[in-house]
């Protein structure tokens, strides 16, 4: 089964959860047997800026010890081999420049994305 | 400096959004001053503080139930209530009622109360300041 997953809303819950949600979903559907790939959208292109470094998290005695790091769960999916798709447009809007973002992604301009779809059995849009 | 009292009204259900989060970190930063705090827990947050949370491992990362020390908001908000009680100040938590009905989500953590919207207006008319956080 070859499936791409959109990933579009950015920053949802991910202090509470300790990751981007669809993101872990992806990877276990990875270790359930599926082809499965990234396509980052919208804000969620934001996951690819390097070192981004969540702050200290606490509530009273309560310490985060283990915040999200999505770049780096998205370097660890890409050391996996799924494959991760950026739309081009959306990361020139928000002025990231490419040098602070993580390697092994591929840019696609907005008019490859349905191109892009022909090569999935599903489009699962997130 | 005087002590305060701010009244703030949450939607979101946990593991949901960042204003769950956002919300509790303002609840603590206002806790930590030496404010007082009312909070109506309206809709979805009332599972904030629902007493069977429970952590989880990380079957993804690899991490134990121990490496992972995944929250609960429970546990975040059971901080607050400590915080508050360690600074002699209020924080008072009010779950909607027929909210926490619908959901069949009314076992929770001490310190939390049923009321309903009558509860929030009382506690707007005795707030210094007043924030309303909705879902989006």
């Amino acid at each position: 089964m070859k499936v791409l997953n959109i990933v579009e809303t950015a920053y949802r819950a991910t202090l509470e959860e300790q990751d981007d949600t669809i993101l872990w979903l992806s990877q276990s559907f990875q270790d359930a047997g599926v082809d499965i790939s990234i396509l980052l959208r919208g804000n969620a292109v934001n996951y690819l800026v390097k070192e981004q470094k969540p702050f200290n998290l606490h509530f009273g005695t309560w310490k985060q010890t283990q915040p999200p790091e999505l770049d780096r769960d998205l370097e660890i999916m890409i050391d996996k081999d799924i494959s991760v798709y950026a739309v081009a447009e959306d990361i020139q809007e928000r002025a990231l420049l490419q040098e602070r973002l993580i390697d092994g992604v591929s840019l696609i301009e907005k008019s490859q994305v349905a191109q892009l779809f022909e090569q999935f059995e599903y489009v699962w849009h997130w | 400096m005087s002590s305060k009292t701010l009244s703030i009204a949450i939607m979101d259900a946990p593991y949901e959004s960042a204003n769950s989060t956002t919300a509790l970190r303002i609840i603590h930063s206002a806790l930590n001053q030496g404010h007082n705090v009312n909070v109506f827990a309206y809709e979805g947050a009332v599972n904030l503080t629902m007493k069977e949370q429970a952590p989880h491992a990380n079957s993804i990362k690899g991490t134990t139930l121990a490496q992972e020390n995944h929250p609960t908001t429970k546990d975040w908000i059971s901080a607050l209530f400590k915080l508050a009680q360690e600074k002699e100040i209020t924080l008072n938590w009010i779950n909607c009622g027929l909210c926490v009905d619908e959901r069949g989500a009314g076992n929770w953590i001490d310190g939390v109360q049923r009321g309903g919207p009558a509860d929030f207006i009382k506690s707007v008319k005795k707030s210094d300041g007043v924030l309303v956080i909705p879902t989006r």
